[in-house]
Protein backbone atom coordinates (compact mmCIF):
# COMPACT_ATOMS: atom_id res chain seq x y z
CA UNK A 1 0.00 0.00 0.00
CA UNK A 2 1.50 3.47 -0.93
CA UNK A 3 1.54 6.40 1.60
CA UNK A 4 -1.16 8.75 1.41
CA UNK A 5 -1.63 12.27 2.16
CA UNK A 6 -4.69 14.22 2.29
CA UNK A 7 -4.95 18.00 2.71
CA UNK A 8 -7.19 18.59 6.02
CA UNK A 9 -6.96 21.98 6.05
CA UNK A 10 -6.21 24.89 3.81
CA UNK A 11 -3.50 26.76 4.07
CA UNK A 12 -3.78 30.72 4.12
CA UNK A 13 -0.78 31.55 2.79
CA UNK A 14 1.69 29.79 0.90
CA UNK A 15 3.01 26.62 2.32
CA UNK A 16 6.55 25.34 1.57
CA UNK A 17 6.33 21.87 1.74
CA UNK A 18 9.60 20.35 0.66
CA UNK A 19 9.19 17.47 3.02
CA UNK A 20 6.43 16.02 0.06
CA UNK A 21 9.14 14.21 -1.35
CA UNK A 22 9.98 10.65 -1.08
CA UNK A 23 13.35 10.94 -0.63
CA UNK A 24 12.57 12.66 2.49
CA UNK A 25 9.80 10.44 3.49
CA UNK A 26 11.92 7.12 2.50
CA UNK A 27 12.70 5.02 5.74
CA UNK A 28 10.69 7.13 8.12
CA UNK A 29 7.53 6.05 10.56
CA UNK A 30 4.45 7.35 9.58
CA UNK A 31 4.33 9.26 13.34
CA UNK A 32 7.78 11.09 11.93
CA UNK A 33 6.38 11.91 8.74
CA UNK A 34 3.33 14.03 10.48
CA UNK A 35 6.45 15.54 12.18
CA UNK A 36 8.05 16.92 9.18
CA UNK A 37 8.70 20.61 9.39
CA UNK A 38 6.49 22.61 6.56
CA UNK A 39 6.58 26.61 6.17
CA UNK A 40 3.19 28.36 6.67
CA UNK A 41 4.22 32.35 6.28
CA UNK A 42 7.49 32.83 8.70
CA UNK A 43 6.30 29.96 10.87
CA UNK A 44 7.07 26.46 10.79
CA UNK A 45 4.32 24.02 11.36
CA UNK A 46 3.96 20.27 11.40
CA UNK A 47 2.88 18.57 8.25
CA UNK A 48 0.32 17.04 10.24
CA UNK A 49 -1.12 20.00 10.56
CA UNK A 50 -2.44 20.12 7.27
CA UNK A 51 -2.33 16.66 5.82
CA UNK A 52 -3.73 13.59 7.27
CA UNK A 53 -1.05 10.75 6.85
CA UNK A 54 -2.06 7.48 5.93
CA UNK A 55 -0.73 3.89 4.52
CA UNK A 56 2.90 3.19 4.24
CA UNK A 57 5.24 4.39 1.89
CA UNK A 58 6.18 1.99 -0.70
CA UNK A 59 7.95 4.24 -3.57
CA UNK A 60 4.66 6.28 -4.39
CA UNK A 61 3.33 9.18 -2.71
CA UNK A 62 -0.34 9.68 -3.41
CA UNK A 63 -1.39 13.47 -2.72
CA UNK A 64 -4.76 14.58 -2.17
CA UNK A 65 -7.36 17.99 -2.22
CA UNK A 66 -6.29 21.05 -3.41
CA UNK A 67 -3.23 22.16 -3.12
CA UNK A 68 -2.79 25.17 -5.62
CA UNK A 69 -1.05 27.00 -2.40
CA UNK A 70 1.33 23.99 -1.70
CA UNK A 71 4.37 25.10 -2.95
CA UNK A 72 7.84 22.53 -3.64
CA UNK A 73 6.05 19.46 -3.50
CA UNK A 74 8.63 16.56 -4.93
CA UNK A 75 11.54 19.38 -4.56
CA UNK A 76 14.59 17.47 -4.93
CA UNK A 77 13.00 14.35 -6.00
CA UNK A 78 15.42 11.44 -6.99
CA UNK A 79 13.42 8.64 -7.14
CA UNK A 80 9.65 7.01 -6.94
CA UNK A 81 6.58 8.38 -7.97
CA UNK A 82 4.46 11.55 -6.30
CA UNK A 83 1.09 11.77 -7.73
CA UNK A 84 -1.03 14.94 -6.81
CA UNK A 85 -4.86 13.80 -7.48
CA UNK A 86 -5.70 17.65 -7.70
CA UNK A 87 -3.90 21.19 -8.25
CA UNK A 88 -0.16 21.22 -7.45
CA UNK A 89 1.05 24.90 -6.16
CA UNK A 90 4.51 26.64 -7.72
CA UNK A 91 7.80 24.87 -7.76
CA UNK A 92 6.53 21.54 -8.36
CA UNK A 93 9.48 19.28 -8.78
CA UNK A 94 12.21 21.90 -8.47
CA UNK A 95 15.89 20.78 -9.31
CA UNK A 96 14.38 16.69 -9.50
CA UNK A 97 16.86 14.37 -10.72
CA UNK A 98 14.93 11.36 -11.18
CA UNK A 99 11.44 9.57 -10.36
CA UNK A 100 7.65 10.84 -11.66
CA UNK A 101 5.41 13.57 -10.62
CA UNK A 102 1.83 13.65 -11.78
CA UNK A 103 0.14 16.19 -11.43
CA UNK A 104 -3.91 15.54 -12.53
CA UNK A 105 -4.94 19.12 -12.46
CA UNK A 106 -3.14 22.40 -12.95
CA UNK A 107 0.28 23.46 -11.57
CA UNK A 108 1.56 26.82 -10.57
CA UNK A 109 5.11 28.71 -11.83
CA UNK A 110 7.64 27.34 -11.54
CA UNK A 111 7.31 23.70 -12.40
CA UNK A 112 10.34 21.65 -12.25
CA UNK A 113 12.65 24.41 -12.62
CA UNK A 114 16.33 23.42 -13.26
CA UNK A 115 15.15 20.09 -13.75
CA UNK A 116 18.12 17.35 -14.23
CA UNK A 117 16.33 13.95 -14.71
CA UNK A 118 13.10 12.35 -14.01
CA UNK A 119 9.54 13.31 -15.49
CA UNK A 120 6.79 15.78 -14.59
CA UNK A 121 3.36 15.51 -16.12
CA UNK A 122 0.82 18.02 -15.64
CA UNK A 123 -2.54 17.14 -17.04
CA UNK A 124 -3.85 20.45 -16.90
CA UNK A 125 -2.44 23.63 -17.71
CA UNK A 126 0.84 25.21 -15.22
CA UNK A 127 2.50 29.20 -14.63
CA UNK A 128 4.78 30.79 -15.83
CA UNK A 129 8.83 29.49 -16.76
CA UNK A 130 8.16 25.78 -16.77
CA UNK A 131 11.19 24.23 -17.03
CA UNK A 132 13.31 26.98 -16.43
CA UNK A 133 16.18 28.73 -14.95
CA UNK A 134 16.18 30.30 -11.18
CA UNK A 135 16.67 34.24 -11.75
CA UNK A 136 20.15 34.79 -11.65
CA UNK A 137 20.82 31.26 -12.81
CA UNK A 138 22.15 31.05 -16.08
CA UNK A 139 20.88 27.66 -16.97
CA UNK A 140 17.28 25.75 -16.73
CA UNK A 141 16.32 22.06 -16.84
CA UNK A 142 19.71 20.05 -17.93
CA UNK A 143 17.58 16.54 -18.46
CA UNK A 144 14.43 14.94 -18.18
CA UNK A 145 10.76 15.46 -19.20
CA UNK A 146 8.59 17.88 -18.92
CA UNK A 147 4.83 17.00 -20.28
CA UNK A 148 2.16 19.75 -20.05
CA UNK A 149 -1.91 18.45 -21.23
CA UNK A 150 -2.97 21.96 -21.29
CA UNK A 151 -1.44 25.55 -21.74
CA UNK A 152 1.47 27.24 -20.47
CA UNK A 153 2.15 31.06 -19.71
CA UNK A 154 5.46 33.22 -20.52
CA UNK A 155 9.23 32.03 -20.64
CA UNK A 156 8.54 27.99 -21.11
CA UNK A 157 12.11 26.31 -21.29
CA UNK A 158 13.90 29.73 -19.89
CA UNK A 159 17.41 28.90 -20.15
CA UNK A 160 16.97 25.20 -21.02
CA UNK A 161 20.14 23.25 -21.59
CA UNK A 162 18.69 19.30 -22.48
CA UNK A 163 15.68 17.34 -21.86
CA UNK A 164 11.97 17.59 -23.25
CA UNK A 165 9.16 19.68 -22.61
CA UNK A 166 6.29 19.17 -24.64
CA UNK A 167 3.00 21.33 -24.11
CA UNK A 168 -0.73 19.83 -25.51
CA UNK A 169 -1.83 23.75 -25.69
CA UNK A 170 -0.53 26.87 -26.29
CA UNK A 171 2.27 28.85 -25.19
CA UNK A 172 2.56 32.55 -23.77
CA UNK A 173 5.54 34.83 -24.80
CA UNK A 174 9.66 34.05 -24.89
CA UNK A 175 8.68 30.29 -25.25
CA UNK A 176 12.41 28.89 -25.50
CA UNK A 177 14.02 32.39 -24.36
CA UNK A 178 17.71 31.85 -23.93
CA UNK A 179 18.06 28.36 -24.62
CA UNK A 180 21.20 26.58 -24.89
CA UNK A 181 19.85 23.42 -26.04
CA UNK A 182 17.19 20.70 -26.23
CA UNK A 183 13.68 20.36 -27.41
CA UNK A 184 10.53 21.76 -26.84
CA UNK A 185 6.91 21.60 -28.11
CA UNK A 186 4.03 23.21 -28.42
CA UNK A 187 1.19 22.05 -30.15
CA UNK A 188 -1.10 24.93 -29.65
CA UNK A 189 -0.80 28.66 -30.28
CA UNK A 190 2.40 30.23 -29.44
CA UNK A 191 3.11 34.11 -28.21
CA UNK A 192 5.57 36.22 -29.17
CA UNK A 193 9.35 36.66 -29.20
CA UNK A 194 9.59 32.37 -29.01
CA UNK A 195 13.32 31.61 -28.65
CA UNK A 196 14.98 35.06 -28.25
CA UNK A 197 18.47 34.75 -27.12
CA UNK A 198 18.13 31.32 -28.18
CA UNK A 199 22.18 29.56 -28.90
CA UNK A 200 21.07 26.18 -29.84
CA UNK A 201 18.12 23.53 -29.28
CA UNK A 202 14.67 23.34 -30.74
CA UNK A 203 11.23 24.96 -30.68
CA UNK A 204 8.94 22.68 -32.18
CA UNK A 205 4.88 24.17 -32.91
CA UNK A 206 1.94 22.64 -34.85
CA UNK A 207 1.07 26.10 -35.37
CA UNK A 208 1.82 29.15 -37.41
CA UNK A 209 3.62 32.00 -35.01
CA UNK A 210 5.00 35.47 -35.50
CA UNK A 211 8.75 35.14 -35.05
CA UNK A 212 11.77 37.51 -34.26
CA UNK A 213 13.28 39.75 -37.45
CA UNK A 214 16.69 37.70 -36.51
CA UNK A 215 15.10 34.45 -37.21
CA UNK A 216 15.76 33.37 -40.60
CA UNK A 217 13.97 31.26 -43.36
CA UNK A 218 15.88 27.88 -44.39
CA UNK A 219 13.69 25.70 -45.95
CA UNK A 220 10.32 23.55 -45.57
CA UNK A 221 11.01 19.73 -45.39
CA UNK A 222 10.60 16.89 -43.01
CA UNK A 223 13.11 16.53 -39.74
CA UNK A 224 13.58 13.04 -39.36
CA UNK A 225 13.54 13.14 -36.12
CA UNK A 226 10.02 14.64 -34.93
CA UNK A 227 8.05 11.73 -35.70
CA UNK A 228 10.04 9.89 -33.02
CA UNK A 229 9.23 12.83 -30.70
CA UNK A 230 5.31 12.52 -32.37
CA UNK A 231 4.84 9.42 -31.58
CA UNK A 232 6.14 9.86 -28.15
CA UNK A 233 3.96 12.28 -27.48
CA UNK A 234 1.07 10.85 -28.79
CA UNK A 235 1.16 7.47 -26.90
CA UNK A 236 1.24 10.32 -23.77
CA UNK A 237 -2.63 11.25 -25.32
CA UNK A 238 -1.50 14.57 -26.73
CA UNK A 239 -3.52 15.58 -29.48
CA UNK A 240 -0.57 14.99 -32.24
CA UNK A 241 -2.39 13.51 -35.79
CA UNK A 242 -1.02 11.23 -38.54
CA UNK A 243 -0.34 14.12 -40.64
CA UNK A 244 1.79 15.76 -38.22
CA UNK A 245 3.90 12.71 -37.87
CA UNK A 246 4.26 12.58 -41.62
CA UNK A 247 4.14 16.32 -42.00
CA UNK A 248 6.82 18.75 -43.23
CA UNK A 249 7.75 21.73 -41.28
CA UNK A 250 9.38 25.00 -41.76
CA UNK A 251 12.89 25.83 -40.61
CA UNK A 252 14.02 29.59 -39.30
CA UNK A 253 17.31 29.24 -37.34
CA UNK A 254 17.90 32.05 -34.97
CA UNK A 255 18.68 33.19 -33.06
CA UNK A 256 20.99 35.64 -35.11
CA UNK A 257 21.67 38.07 -31.67
CA UNK A 258 23.44 35.12 -30.66
CA UNK A 259 25.20 31.73 -31.83
CA UNK A 260 22.87 31.83 -34.53
CA UNK A 261 22.36 27.33 -33.94
CA UNK A 262 18.76 27.11 -32.79
CA UNK A 263 15.85 26.27 -34.55
CA UNK A 264 12.34 27.02 -34.88
CA UNK A 265 10.37 24.39 -36.52
CA UNK A 266 6.93 24.96 -37.53
CA UNK A 267 4.32 22.93 -38.90
CA UNK A 268 3.52 23.89 -42.86
CA UNK A 269 1.80 20.97 -44.81
CA UNK B 1 30.36 -13.89 -34.39
CA UNK B 2 28.80 -10.40 -33.32
CA UNK B 3 25.45 -9.38 -34.80
CA UNK B 4 24.54 -5.93 -34.92
CA UNK B 5 20.06 -5.62 -36.64
CA UNK B 6 20.33 -2.12 -38.48
CA UNK B 7 16.43 -0.91 -39.00
CA UNK B 8 16.40 1.58 -42.63
CA UNK B 9 14.03 3.67 -43.38
CA UNK B 10 13.29 6.20 -45.95
CA UNK B 11 10.57 7.96 -47.93
CA UNK B 12 9.34 4.82 -50.14
CA UNK B 13 10.10 1.24 -49.81
CA UNK B 14 12.17 1.88 -52.77
CA UNK B 15 14.72 3.47 -51.35
CA UNK B 16 14.74 1.89 -48.21
CA UNK B 17 15.41 -1.18 -50.29
CA UNK B 18 18.12 0.54 -52.05
CA UNK B 19 19.72 1.49 -49.26
CA UNK B 20 19.25 -1.79 -47.80
CA UNK B 21 20.46 -3.51 -50.71
CA UNK B 22 23.81 -1.68 -50.72
CA UNK B 23 24.98 -1.67 -47.34
CA UNK B 24 24.60 -5.70 -47.52
CA UNK B 25 26.34 -5.26 -51.07
CA UNK B 26 30.21 -7.36 -51.02
CA UNK B 27 29.39 -8.97 -47.63
CA UNK B 28 29.23 -12.79 -48.15
CA UNK B 29 32.05 -14.33 -46.30
CA UNK B 30 34.15 -12.65 -43.60
CA UNK B 31 36.63 -14.44 -44.92
CA UNK B 32 37.01 -12.54 -47.66
CA UNK B 33 34.58 -8.91 -47.15
CA UNK B 34 35.37 -8.63 -43.14
CA UNK B 35 31.66 -9.03 -42.52
CA UNK B 36 28.27 -11.23 -43.55
CA UNK B 37 25.45 -9.07 -44.01
CA UNK B 38 21.88 -9.45 -45.54
CA UNK B 39 18.52 -7.78 -45.58
CA UNK B 40 16.38 -9.71 -43.22
CA UNK B 41 13.26 -8.62 -44.45
CA UNK B 42 11.09 -5.31 -45.22
CA UNK B 43 9.75 -3.66 -42.77
CA UNK B 44 5.78 -1.71 -42.88
CA UNK B 45 5.39 1.65 -41.87
CA UNK B 46 3.83 0.28 -38.45
CA UNK B 47 6.80 -1.28 -37.92
CA UNK B 48 9.64 1.04 -37.73
CA UNK B 49 10.61 4.20 -35.76
CA UNK B 50 9.42 6.51 -37.75
CA UNK B 51 6.19 5.31 -39.34
CA UNK B 52 8.13 5.16 -42.71
CA UNK B 53 9.01 2.06 -45.09
CA UNK B 54 11.94 -0.06 -44.01
CA UNK B 55 13.92 -2.71 -44.27
CA UNK B 56 15.91 -4.53 -41.32
CA UNK B 57 19.17 -5.56 -42.51
CA UNK B 58 21.68 -7.91 -40.34
CA UNK B 59 25.48 -7.41 -40.25
CA UNK B 60 27.74 -10.36 -38.55
CA UNK B 61 31.51 -9.60 -38.05
CA UNK B 62 34.31 -11.69 -35.81
CA UNK B 63 33.72 -9.20 -32.89
CA UNK B 64 32.22 -6.53 -31.43
CA UNK B 65 35.28 -3.83 -32.53
CA UNK B 66 35.13 -5.33 -36.28
CA UNK B 67 31.45 -5.01 -36.65
CA UNK B 68 31.62 -1.74 -35.49
CA UNK B 69 33.92 -0.70 -38.28
CA UNK B 70 31.84 -1.76 -40.63
CA UNK B 71 28.69 -0.42 -39.41
CA UNK B 72 30.44 2.87 -39.64
CA UNK B 73 31.46 2.11 -43.02
CA UNK B 74 28.04 0.84 -44.43
CA UNK B 75 26.06 3.31 -43.10
CA UNK B 76 28.28 6.22 -43.89
CA UNK B 77 28.75 4.98 -47.47
CA UNK B 78 25.69 3.16 -47.87
CA UNK B 79 22.81 4.49 -46.41
CA UNK B 80 23.62 8.34 -45.07
CA UNK B 81 24.33 8.40 -49.03
CA UNK B 82 20.95 7.18 -50.23
CA UNK B 83 18.62 9.81 -50.81
CA UNK B 84 15.51 10.45 -47.89
CA UNK B 85 17.04 7.74 -45.70
CA UNK B 86 17.43 7.02 -41.33
CA UNK B 87 19.52 4.81 -39.81
CA UNK B 88 18.17 2.98 -36.62
CA UNK B 89 19.09 0.86 -33.87
CA UNK B 90 17.23 -2.52 -33.85
CA UNK B 91 18.44 -4.20 -30.98
CA UNK B 92 18.03 -4.25 -26.81
CA UNK B 93 21.18 -5.51 -25.07
CA UNK B 94 24.08 -4.00 -22.92
CA UNK B 95 26.96 -3.77 -25.17
CA UNK B 96 26.73 -1.25 -28.04
CA UNK B 97 29.12 0.33 -30.35
CA UNK B 98 29.57 4.36 -31.35
CA UNK B 99 28.38 4.84 -34.86
CA UNK B 100 25.93 7.96 -35.76
CA UNK B 101 28.06 9.41 -33.04
CA UNK B 102 31.31 9.07 -35.43
CA UNK B 103 29.52 9.50 -38.70
CA UNK B 104 28.42 13.39 -37.37
CA UNK B 105 31.55 14.36 -37.84
CA UNK B 106 30.33 13.84 -41.53
CA UNK B 107 28.38 17.22 -40.62
CA UNK B 108 31.29 19.57 -40.62
CA UNK B 109 30.27 21.20 -37.09
CA UNK B 110 26.60 21.92 -38.41
CA UNK B 111 25.72 18.30 -37.35
CA UNK B 112 23.06 18.11 -33.63
CA UNK B 113 21.97 15.50 -31.82
CA UNK B 114 18.34 14.77 -30.07
CA UNK B 115 17.97 13.22 -26.79
CA UNK B 116 14.74 10.93 -26.67
CA UNK B 117 15.00 9.40 -23.16
CA UNK B 118 18.54 7.65 -23.09
CA UNK B 119 18.44 7.16 -26.96
CA UNK B 120 20.81 9.62 -28.21
CA UNK B 121 19.92 10.56 -32.31
CA UNK B 122 22.29 12.62 -34.38
CA UNK B 123 21.33 15.02 -37.16
CA UNK B 124 23.67 15.09 -39.84
CA UNK B 125 23.09 17.94 -42.63
CA UNK B 126 22.70 16.47 -46.24
CA UNK B 127 21.81 17.96 -49.84
CA UNK B 128 18.11 16.77 -49.48
CA UNK B 129 17.33 17.48 -45.89
CA UNK B 130 19.35 15.48 -42.89
CA UNK B 131 20.19 11.95 -42.10
CA UNK B 132 19.32 10.84 -39.12
CA UNK B 133 21.54 8.13 -37.39
CA UNK B 134 20.87 6.53 -33.71
CA UNK B 135 24.53 7.44 -31.93
CA UNK B 136 24.91 3.33 -30.83
CA UNK B 137 24.04 0.61 -32.29
CA UNK B 138 23.66 -2.17 -29.69
CA UNK B 139 25.96 -5.60 -30.48
CA UNK B 140 25.20 -9.05 -29.62
CA UNK B 141 27.13 -12.70 -29.71
CA UNK B 142 25.75 -14.24 -32.68
CA UNK B 143 25.80 -17.59 -34.72
CA UNK B 144 27.59 -17.50 -37.97
CA UNK B 145 28.20 -20.31 -40.55
CA UNK B 146 25.25 -22.58 -40.44
CA UNK B 147 25.01 -24.66 -43.63
CA UNK B 148 23.68 -26.52 -45.14
CA UNK B 149 24.86 -28.64 -48.00
CA UNK B 150 22.23 -30.18 -50.86
CA UNK B 151 23.63 -33.06 -53.11
CA UNK B 152 21.78 -33.27 -55.97
CA UNK B 153 21.54 -35.70 -59.18
CA UNK B 154 22.24 -32.42 -61.46
CA UNK B 155 22.44 -28.58 -61.60
CA UNK B 156 18.55 -27.90 -62.47
CA UNK B 157 17.82 -29.97 -58.99
CA UNK B 158 20.10 -28.87 -57.24
CA UNK B 159 19.28 -25.49 -58.14
CA UNK B 160 15.02 -25.70 -57.57
CA UNK B 161 15.82 -27.35 -53.74
CA UNK B 162 18.35 -24.47 -53.15
CA UNK B 163 15.92 -21.64 -54.17
CA UNK B 164 12.67 -23.66 -52.55
CA UNK B 165 15.25 -23.63 -49.61
CA UNK B 166 15.89 -20.17 -49.50
CA UNK B 167 12.47 -19.25 -49.90
CA UNK B 168 11.62 -21.09 -46.36
CA UNK B 169 14.38 -20.32 -44.93
CA UNK B 170 14.08 -16.29 -45.50
CA UNK B 171 10.57 -16.54 -43.82
CA UNK B 172 12.69 -17.30 -40.00
CA UNK B 173 13.05 -14.33 -37.94
CA UNK B 174 17.04 -13.43 -36.92
CA UNK B 175 18.32 -15.29 -39.72
CA UNK B 176 20.15 -14.15 -42.89
CA UNK B 177 21.46 -15.93 -46.14
CA UNK B 178 24.67 -13.99 -46.89
CA UNK B 179 25.29 -15.21 -50.14
CA UNK B 180 24.23 -14.04 -53.98
CA UNK B 181 19.89 -14.57 -53.33
CA UNK B 182 21.28 -17.03 -50.48
CA UNK B 183 23.36 -19.65 -51.99
CA UNK B 184 26.75 -20.38 -52.61
CA UNK B 185 28.89 -23.01 -54.97
CA UNK B 186 32.57 -22.34 -53.94
CA UNK B 187 31.85 -23.68 -50.24
CA UNK B 188 35.15 -23.75 -48.80
CA UNK B 189 37.02 -25.48 -45.83
CA UNK B 190 39.20 -24.26 -43.42
CA UNK B 191 42.84 -23.64 -44.41
CA UNK B 192 44.30 -24.02 -47.52
CA UNK B 193 47.94 -25.42 -48.84
CA UNK B 194 48.79 -22.08 -49.71
CA UNK B 195 49.83 -20.30 -46.10
CA UNK B 196 48.32 -16.80 -47.14
CA UNK B 197 44.60 -18.28 -48.01
CA UNK B 198 42.59 -18.35 -44.84
CA UNK B 199 40.33 -20.92 -46.48
CA UNK B 200 40.07 -23.20 -49.63
CA UNK B 201 37.38 -25.11 -51.87
CA UNK B 202 35.85 -27.12 -50.42
CA UNK B 203 36.99 -30.22 -52.39
CA UNK B 204 34.95 -33.22 -50.46
CA UNK B 205 31.92 -31.97 -51.90
CA UNK B 206 33.54 -30.90 -55.69
CA UNK B 207 32.06 -33.82 -58.30
CA UNK B 208 34.84 -33.29 -60.85
CA UNK B 209 37.09 -34.11 -58.11
CA UNK B 210 35.18 -37.14 -56.94
CA UNK B 211 38.06 -39.75 -58.99
CA UNK B 212 41.07 -38.43 -57.34
CA UNK B 213 40.11 -36.66 -54.09
CA UNK B 214 40.01 -38.92 -51.25
CA UNK B 215 38.20 -36.85 -49.30
CA UNK B 216 35.59 -36.95 -51.48
CA UNK B 217 32.12 -37.13 -49.68
CA UNK B 218 29.76 -37.65 -52.97
CA UNK B 219 28.26 -40.81 -54.05
CA UNK B 220 28.45 -41.63 -58.12
CA UNK B 221 25.09 -40.23 -58.61
CA UNK B 222 26.09 -36.38 -57.26
CA UNK B 223 26.76 -34.17 -59.72
CA UNK B 224 26.15 -30.75 -58.34
CA UNK B 225 26.58 -29.17 -54.60
CA UNK B 226 25.19 -26.07 -53.67
CA UNK B 227 25.26 -25.19 -50.16
CA UNK B 228 23.17 -22.43 -48.13
CA UNK B 229 24.80 -20.46 -45.10
CA UNK B 230 22.64 -18.96 -42.39
CA UNK B 231 23.86 -16.27 -39.97
CA UNK B 232 21.54 -15.61 -36.83
CA UNK B 233 20.92 -13.71 -33.86
CA UNK B 234 21.04 -16.90 -31.82
CA UNK B 235 21.22 -20.83 -32.02
CA UNK B 236 17.81 -21.17 -31.65
CA UNK B 237 17.44 -19.04 -34.82
CA UNK B 238 19.99 -20.84 -36.89
CA UNK B 239 18.44 -24.35 -35.76
CA UNK B 240 14.97 -22.94 -37.20
CA UNK B 241 16.42 -21.90 -40.62
CA UNK B 242 17.80 -25.39 -41.11
CA UNK B 243 14.92 -26.83 -40.22
CA UNK B 244 13.06 -25.13 -42.46
CA UNK B 245 15.47 -25.36 -45.38
CA UNK B 246 15.84 -29.07 -45.11
CA UNK B 247 11.90 -29.36 -45.34
CA UNK B 248 11.72 -27.33 -48.18
CA UNK B 249 14.42 -28.58 -50.11
CA UNK B 250 13.81 -32.28 -49.94
CA UNK B 251 12.61 -32.43 -53.75
CA UNK B 252 12.82 -35.18 -56.35
CA UNK B 253 16.43 -34.99 -57.69
CA UNK B 254 18.21 -34.21 -54.27
CA UNK B 255 20.42 -37.18 -52.89
CA UNK B 256 21.18 -35.78 -49.59
CA UNK B 257 21.26 -32.82 -47.10
CA UNK B 258 24.41 -32.42 -45.24
CA UNK B 259 25.77 -29.71 -42.79
CA UNK B 260 30.19 -29.38 -41.96
CA UNK B 261 31.91 -27.64 -39.04
CA UNK B 262 35.09 -28.93 -40.02
CA UNK B 263 35.97 -30.82 -36.90
CA UNK B 264 35.40 -27.71 -34.97
CA UNK B 265 37.55 -25.25 -36.73
CA UNK B 266 34.48 -23.47 -38.30
CA UNK B 267 33.28 -22.45 -34.58
CA UNK B 268 32.00 -23.60 -31.01
CA UNK B 269 28.80 -24.58 -32.21
CA UNK B 270 27.88 -27.84 -33.87
CA UNK B 271 24.10 -28.48 -35.29
CA UNK B 272 23.40 -32.77 -35.69
CA UNK B 273 20.86 -32.36 -38.75
CA UNK B 274 19.13 -35.31 -38.05
CA UNK B 275 18.64 -33.83 -34.16
CA UNK B 276 16.60 -31.39 -35.81
CA UNK B 277 14.53 -33.08 -38.00
CA UNK B 278 13.73 -35.38 -34.68
CA UNK B 279 12.78 -32.82 -32.72
CA UNK B 280 10.38 -31.35 -35.41
CA UNK B 281 8.61 -34.65 -35.28
CA UNK B 282 9.02 -34.51 -31.27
Amino acid sequence: MSLSLSLHTAPEVPLEADCICPDRIRGLANADIERLGVHHGNRVQRLADFFRVEGSFDGELHVHGDLSRVKHIAAGMSSGLVHVHGDAGAHLGAEMSGGRVIVEGNAGDWVAPEMRGGQACIRGNAGHLVGGAFRGSPMGMTGGEIIVGGDVRNELGHGMRNGLIAVGGGSGDFTGVNMLAGTIFVLGQMGIRTGAGMKRGTVVSLKQAELLPTFSYACRYRPGFLPLYLLYLQAFGLAVAEEHIQGRFARWCGDAVELNRGEILLYAP
Amino acid sequence: MWAARVLITAESRQWAMAAARSMTGFATSVIGCKCEAGIERELTAAETPDRRPGAGVLLFAMDAEGLRKRLVERIGQCVMTCPTTSCFNGLAGEQSVLVGGLLRYFGDGFQSSKKLGSRRLWRIPVMDGEFLADERFTVQPAVGGGNLLLLAGDIAACLRAARSAVRAMRRVAGVILPFPDGVVRSGSKVGSRYKSLMASTNEAYCPTLRAISHRTQLGDDVNCVLEIVVDGLDETCVRNALRAGMEAAAKPGVRQISAGNYGGTLGQYKIALHSLMEAAKA
